[in-house]
């Protein structure tokens, strides 16, 4: 029997001393708090890159959660608001913010918090930081470009911190037990628990709290145990990687890192053998290019055709150079746009084409692996 | 003296009013992204530019002689001021008010990278009203209205400039016809 | 300095490939592909001319 962590989903009404910002700016460099939106940037540096802006900036916590296969911030949000609503008043005072706003899935629509609370739409890129801005700014939730960093000049012009919701929970708990405690879960290099939410071929889809480095297996029977042969596993979502189905692999960044992946926004998507993977993909990757924001040219021109090339070749439509196609396609629209949307999906094609490598040679020979014949 | 500066007028007008035309035709044609007259897209670009800006000198010629010139009798603010003048306010104003409108398009042009592409982009768009005044005024104020020559060279640059727009509209104009259209940020309902 | 392409903004007008195509180059839908960001010295003022005529101000420079 394993024991999961709770932490963020047992909550806490203790009573907190309020920190100032060189007080939190060090705490959270102590305790090695990690943006739990997907990118996994230190939260420290976030938070001092806004206090050095030397204005009174603006607190976003964000909830949007657009990645599809991600149900934790919603779950936190339902479950335990009241930390993430300490975690963005704690921020919020010690950086002398103006105004705070929180940014929640359309689902939750009906969360009444006592701050002023903006719907995201629902769209993949909608949380994406500057799309966040630009949706509390009345624009079109859609990115911006990066040439002035919305920590510089976001909301208003002011300084702006967008943090994901899950992030400013464990800031909440964070000032309340310290940066040692913190690091009692997870791994030194990665301290800390991460909320996961597993889903596909387990007999219990849902949010699971563990550390990191936490096998894979214990994260799936978290989630009530496979329910069929599992023969890969997504992890870190849409735009994450494929990774094989081995319950020791560790799930961190050190160990994800070989295969393209990373906890990102702690999505485990288990893929039973009955499953094509490479079908699997293709719709996956269908999904990300119909939610390109279409304002950067790469992006728009090439997600749709890396689309159709995975879809050509899941469904056994082979030609020559198919193959070739992904790879150059591949390389052609990475880091060229306002976001990380291309970026993403190119992590995922290229680690579903390691991943399920002996599927692409069966499907570029007609036959398909899944169901058994593998 | 006097029949210089008249003659001057109305020649530096009608080399404003071709060069005008062969801006408005370039800059109508560059959104093709296609290479021109063997030409690369930023040579094309420059000589839309730098035709826009001799233009602007030949015009300040047009201007300057016929101020000075006794028989059109302008004043100061004419030169600013639309449809203000005593002698046939409606026909000099057009030439006003053309002049007024290239200079709002080439100063913004100037500063574009300070005033930002939208802005540019807004106050570009006046050329496509510009042009046509320019041409009525040259077509209707002159006494050389009706000589053949003027009208010739006025229906050429027009046909030049109808051409492009022609061009513009037709289903072969962009470079990357397959290219996916990129959408710009719009307004929408916050939700 | 550094090269930095305002994605939202690029028409893909293919002005930048002409004026310093030992940086940049194009794509099959004629957007921009930039070699290498870093601008050599050498290169800087071809490089301030492929910022001055994008016709979408969408090329910038940056220190880096």
């Amino acid at each position: 029997m394993i024991t999961m962590e709770r932490r963020l989903l047992a909550g806490d009404d203790s009573p907190f001393a309020q920190p100032t910002a060189t007080q939190l700016v060090a705490l959270l460099r102590e305790a090695g708090l990690t943006g739990r939106g997907g990118a996994g940037f230190p939260a420290w540096r976030k938070l001092e890159a806004v206090a050095d802006a030397g204005r009174p900036p603006v607190v976003v916590g964000n909830g949007a959660e657009g990645e599809p296969l991600s149900g934790k911030d919603r779950a936190l949000l339902t479950y335990q608001p009241q930390l993430v609503l300490d975690g963005l008043r704690i921020v919020a005072r010690a950086l002398g913010a103006t105004a705070t706003h929180l940014y929640v899935h359309p689902a939750l629509r009906a969360l009444t918090v006592g701050i002023p609370m903006t719907v995201a739409p629902d769209a993949f890129v909608a949380g994406e930081e500057s799309a966040v801005v630009n949706a509390l700014a009345g624009r079109a939730p859609v990115p911006s470009d990066k040439r002035i960093r919305i920590t510089q000049a976001g909301l208003g012009g002011a300084p702006t911190l967008v943090q994901n919701v899950e992030t400013l929970a464990h800031i909440a708990l964070i000032v309340r037990h310290g940066p040692q405690w913190f690091r009692s879960a997870g791994t030194p290099d990665e301290p800390g628990t991460f909320l996961a939410t597993v889903g596909g071929a387990v007999a219990a889809p849902g949010v699971v709290e563990a550390g990191y480095g936490v096998r894979l297996g214990d994260l799936v029977d978290a989630a009530g145990g496979p329910v069929q042969p599992v023969q890969a596993v997504l992890v870190g979502g849409y735009h994450g990687g494929w990774v094989p189905a081995w319950p020791e692999l560790p799930v961190s960044r050190a160990a994800l890192g070989a295969y393209g992946s990373s906890p990102g926004a702690g999505v485990v998507l288990a893929l039973p053998s009955s499953a094509c993977g490479l079908a699997e993909t293709a719709s996956i990757a269908g999904c990300l290019a119909g939610q390109v924001a279409g304002q950067c040219g790469p992006c728009v021109n090439g997600l749709p055709r890396i689309a159709t090339t995975l879809a050509d070749l899941a469904a056994r439509r082979a030609r020559p150079g198919l193959v070739d196609e992904v790879t150059r396609l591949s390389a052609l629209v990475q880091g060229r746009g306002a976001c990380r949307h291309p970026d993403g999906t190119v992590r995922l094609v290229r680690s579903a084409m390691r991943a399920f490598a002996a599927d692409v040679t069966a499907h570029l020979h007609g036959e398909c692996l899944a169901g058994g014949a593998r | 003296m006097t029949d210089a500066l008249w003659y001057f007028g109305r020649g530096t007008g009608l080399v404003a009013l071709v060069l005008l035309s062969v801006v408005v035709a370039l800059g109508v044609g560059a959104r093709s992204g296609r290479t021109a007259f063997g030409l690369p897209r930023f040579a094309v670009n420059l000589v839309h530019r730098n035709a826009a800006l001799l233009a602007v000198v030949f015009l300040l010629g047009h201007v300057v002689s016929l101020y000075f010139d006794p028989y059109a009798q302008l004043r100061l603010v004419d030169l600013v001021v639309p449809f203000a003048g005593e002698y046939r306010p409606f026909w000099l104003g057009l030439g006003t008010l053309g002049l007024d409108l290239l200079l709002a398009v080439v100063v913004t042009s100037l500063l574009r990278h300070r005033i930002g592409a939208r802005a540019w982009r807004a106050v570009h768009w006046l050329a496509y009203l510009c042009w046509p005044v320019a041409l009525l005024h040259g077509w209707q104020t002159g006494t050389d209205g009706t000589t053949w020559w003027l009208r010739t060279v006025a229906v050429l640059c027009a046909a030049l400039v109808a051409a492009a727009v022609a061009w513009r509209l037709s289903p072969g104009f962009e470079r990357f016809p397959d290219r996916v259209p990129r959408k710009r940020p719009v307004l929408e309902e916050a939700r | 300095m550094r090269l930095h392409v305002d994605w939202t903004a690029c028409d893909g007008r293919g002005l930048c490939a002409e004026l310093l195509p030992e940086l940049i180059t194009e794509d099959e839908w004629g957007y921009p592909v930039v070699r290498t960001d870093e601008v050599s010295p050498r290169l800087e003022k071809a490089a301030g001319r492929a910022v001055d005529r994008c016709p979408a101000l969408a090329l910038h420079l940056l220190r880096r």
